[in-house]
């Protein structure tokens, strides 16, 4: 009960709390550059849990069997984006070769995650939490869908922005940086809450 | 005449291609380590420091690498001197490497430096990519110092750290926490357009420039470019005849 307790506790933190875009200011590049439509922004959501989730179950058992068991701890970012650039470029052969339909839906984004750094710092955030492997597993899904969330909800704020009547040195990225900063104001009022939710 | 273009590759980098108010790269550490100037400092100068030595390397190795693996091989010799600043900073500067904590190692992700790598470095000689690697280097330290400027000293009425007699009374907390980043980003990035009369960036708009493999995808369509991927290959190939020129 403790353990399911504190997985979901992990999973509201990372989704809603310390959402990685919006407050960990991780991955905001394609959080700027996919969220026009919100098609596109869906697919890359979903790209990243998937590539999240993969990364994390390679890389955890890797830095426990093979890094710190040969002190070898001081190779943890070379091995970790090795093995991250390896796994989707091997995730997209596969998905050619034997889901072509979802390889069409998906295959696009899969090259651009490789330098996606949410990716790399939910791996390596594993590590520095100290978290078990379930916990790590629930935490990279958490920050999978709070980045779902966070390209789900600015697309549909994009969408007006393209309809609004900005000034003229402030159109293109700088209203949609004001834009992001209010959504992130948003999401700066679940402070506390998973603290409090078993409290 | 040579010194010339030495020089105007090493100035590029720093006002008029600025990498993070113009070309909108490397956004990730813009927004995260400026909260305070000595974070945003030792940030940009880590960066630059692996800017330049990646730049050296990838330059030197540019006829060796097989274009066919060439992102991989760059994203290895980067994280290589990622991790070797790393050491160094835990070693001699533990507190700053508490400080960064883990935007340390996302240097390596940082697609300032793949894309120099993939735009200048892997074309150029040695002198000029070291150059173009420092100006790019200083440019991101520079645009991390004015980010860092402005939050500092109106969210938390500090300057490096010292209180400032009359803003201290006067902070707008809200400037040092996420949101606040994206705010003044914003803000900065509106006002060098306005500087600039808008020029320098209206033809880049959101497109592949802003997403982190940029240099990587550059052949095949990106899913967010419309009509903005052909503006950027249109000058990636500009830039490389001007390049091939000179």
């Amino acid at each position: 009960m403790e353990t399911v307790k504190n997985l979901i506790f992990i999973l509201m933190s990372s989704v809603l709390v310390n959402n990685y875009v919006l407050s960990r200011f991780l991955g905001i590049c394609p959080f700027l550059g996919v969220s026009k439509k919100l098609p596109q922004a869906a697919g890359m959501g979903v790209s990243v849990i998937f590539v999240m989730f993969l990364a994390t179950l390679a890389t955890y058992p890797l830095q426990h069997f093979v890094l710190a068991r040969f002190g070898l701890e001081y190779l943890q970012t070379i091995v970790f984006i090795l093995v991250i650039a390896a796994l989707v470029q091997f995730v997209e052969m596969l998905l050619k070769k034997y889901i072509p339909s979802l390889h069409k839906n998906l295959g696009v984004y899969l090259p651009l995650i490789t330098t996606n750094c949410a990716v790399l710092g939910v791996t390596i955030n594993n590590i520095t939490d100290g978290y078990t492997f379930p916990e790590a597993v629930v935490s990279s899904l958490g920050c999978g869908l709070g980045f779902l969330l966070a390209m789900v909800l600015f697309s549909g704020v994009r969408e007006r922005i393209e309809n609004c009547d900005a000034p003229e040195c402030f159109k293109g990225l700088p209203v949609t940086l004001v834009a992001a900063s209010i959504v992130s104001l948003a999401f700066f009022g679940f402070t506390g809450l998973a603290e409090n939710l078993f409290a | 005449m040579k010194k010339e273009t030495n020089l105007s590759v090493f100035l590029r980098g720093l006002l008029i291609e600025n990498p993070v108010f113009v070309l909108v790269l490397g956004t990730c550490p813009t927004l995260a380590t400026t909260a305070s100037v000595v974070g945003a400092l030792a940030m940009g100068l880590a960066a630059a420091a692996v800017l330049v030595c990646s730049n050296v390397a990838i330059s030197l190795l540019r006829n060796l690498i097989p274009s066919a693996v060439r992102i991989p091989c760059y994203i290895v010799i980067i994280a290589g001197f990622v991790t070797l600043v790393q050491m160094l900073m835990h070693a001699y500067l533990p507190a700053l490497y508490e400080l960064l904590g883990i935007y340390l190692a996302l240097i390596t992700v940082n697609c300032i430096i793949l894309g120099r790598a993939e735009m200048f470095a892997g074309k150029n000689g040695v002198l000029r990519s070291a150059l173009d690697g420092a100006g790019m280097g200083l440019g991101f330290t520079l645009a991390l110092l004015a980010m860092a400027c402005v939050r500092e000293i109106f969210g938390g009425g500090t300057f490096w750290g010292l209180e400032i007699p009359f803003i201290s009374n006067y902070k707008i907390e809200f400037l040092t926490k996420a949101p606040g980043g994206f705010l003044v980003f914003g803000l900065l990035i509106a006002a060098v357009n306005a500087i600039t009369k808008c020029r320098a960036i209206k033809k880049k708009d959101f497109g592949c420039e802003t997403c982190p493999s940029a240099g990587a995808c550059a052949a095949k369509p990106c899913p967010a470019a419309d009509e903005n991927l052909t503006t950027k290959v249109g000058m990636t190939e500009k830039e490389e005849k001007e390049n091939g020129n000179g």
